[in-house]
């Protein structure tokens, strides 16, 4: 049977590790490779590096990162941030990724989630999607969460499902960085609205808030702060969620 | 000399520092003399059959591949794609031909609510037969896999390892100098490094 995937999210920024807080806030957590080798070691289920570098320099150190990552981690590795092109997807691809996700560029170029689909293979798409909730209505942004777009998750999610994303990687802004836990009744809505896996991140600052993730239809929950700022690791998670009856690797 | 074949789809970086990580020596190439020269032959892949074959036959590789490990029988791994490839055909976005070295044709998943496709993670293998490749590996392990599609065969004496989503389909195949499998061993951590240190010593 296929098993819940727990997935450490490490956000990059000009080679540097940081957290963020509701997409801003950014706190040094240092250095990514040793992060990723940690978590290698911990035998996480996958890696998910978004790099948010604003400069050209910046975003070059990610080329570095993810190959040194890739080199020594034998374990699978998603990449975000920036891509716009195919031909950005297949330099990360050619770096060491096996997977790619995108957010801004899914929503603002026309056809790139079908033209990624069909070149690289669905399974290679992830789609990010950000939300972040005003006047108790949820709406998809782009562009680190400063930009609207007017779409509601759901209608997004079923729309980059049929436009060939493998997977939807369902953030919450709101609740980024918080440690108040996941945005279940959000996981809900769009697990039960698409057949494509959804990672669940956004929250996570107990161990209970994986399964109550998992619960929810997510097939994999990422979280970041959980790991940087407290005494949880991924060993300590795995062995919670195996007691707790969630289907991981054991 | 282990030929990782480049044909411009798929994560070759990770299967090379993988191979070289458990003791291989490993040449990335697409050209025609070095996969001569080469004792082993990878064929990695992620990405869509069309392209895939596309891919090889601009590069001129089907008939050095097939030449190499069809006539000469050089010790052979298939990983995803590369297991997919050389199936006979494929029903990814239309129908495609493969490289049709073994009985099988590749199918999509069911259409079913309650699958999701792609298959991504980690789920566990069931050896069934035994195999030099599978040297210390139990007979039950996860692996991690990433598609939509896989093997189907008729062909029962193939079968080396089955993964169930929704139904059991063939994880893991063998012929002669030929392995393949559906998952992807350098990714899959310690066991899958295993599968590909067996590698380095298989003799068929």
């Amino acid at each position: 049977m296929l098993k819940k995937r727990i997935i450490p999210s490490l956000l990059l920024k000009d080679g540097r590790m940081v957290k963020s807080r509701q997409f801003g806030q950014y706190r040094d957590t240092g250095y990514p490779l040793t992060a990723a080798r940690i978590y290698n070691a911990q035998r996480a289920d996958e890696l998910m590096v978004l790099d948010i570098s604003a400069s050209t320099e910046g975003r070059s150190t990610l080329f570095e990162v993810i190959e040194q990552i890739a080199d020594e981690c034998f374990m699978p590795l998603c990449v975000g941030g920036g891509i716009r092109t195919l031909e950005d997807i297949r330099q990360i691809l050619k770096g060491g990724a096996d997977k790619v996700s995108m957010c801004t560029a899914a929503v603002e170029e026309e056809g790139l989630i079908e033209k990624a689909a069909e070149r690289f293979g669905s399974s290679t798409i992830v789609i990010a999607i950000d939300v972040k909730e005003s006047d108790g209505r949820k709406e998809v942004y782009i562009r680190g969460g400063r930009t609207p777009t007017g779409k509601d998750p759901v209608e997004w999610a079923k729309s980059v499902e049929e436009k060939g994303a493998g997977e939807i990687y369902l953030m919450s802004i709101d609740r980024d960085g918080t440690m108040h836990g996941l945005d279940i009744p959000l996981i809900e809505s769009v697990a039960h609205a698409v057949c494509i896996p959804v990672i669940a991140a956004g929250g996570v600052g107990h161990l209970e808030d994986f399964k109550k993730g998992f619960d929810a239809g997510a097939s994999a929950v990422s979280a970041a702060s959980i790991f940087h700022f407290t005494d949880q690791s991924v060993i300590k998670t795995r062995k919670y969620l195996v007691n707790n009856g969630v289907n991981v690797r054991p | 000399m282990i030929a990782v074949i480049d044909y411009g789809l798929g994560n070759l970086r990770s299967i090379a520092k993988a191979l070289e990580e458990v003791g291989g020596n490993v040449l990335v190439t697409s050209d025609a003399s070095q996969i001569q020269q080469a004792d082993r032959v990878v064929l990695p892949g992620v990405g869509a059959f069309g392209d895939g074959m596309k891919n090889l036959r601009e590069r001129n590789l089907i008939e050095i591949l097939t030449q190499e490990v069809i006539q000469k029988k050089k010790p052979f791994l298939g990983i995803c794609l590369g297991m997919q490839l050389i199936a006979k055909t494929s029903e990814e976005f239309g129908t495609y031909e493969g490289l049709g070295w073994i009985d099988a044709g590749v199918r999509r998943f069911a259409i079913d609510p309650h699958l999701k496709v792609p298959h991504v993670g980690w789920n566990a293998v069931r050896f069934i037969k035994e195999h030099p490749m599978l040297s210390g590996l139990p007979k039950e392990a996860d692996f991690y896999f990433v598609h939509s599609y896989h093997l189907v065969s008729v062909n029962s004496d193939l079968v080396i390892g089955v993964c169930n989503y929704g139904g059991d389909f063939l994880a893991c195949i063998a012929k002669d100098n030929m392995f393949a499998t559906q998952f992807h061993p350098e990714k899959s951590q310690r066991e899958g490094l295993n599968l590909l240190k067996n590698f380095l010593t298989w003799n068929p």
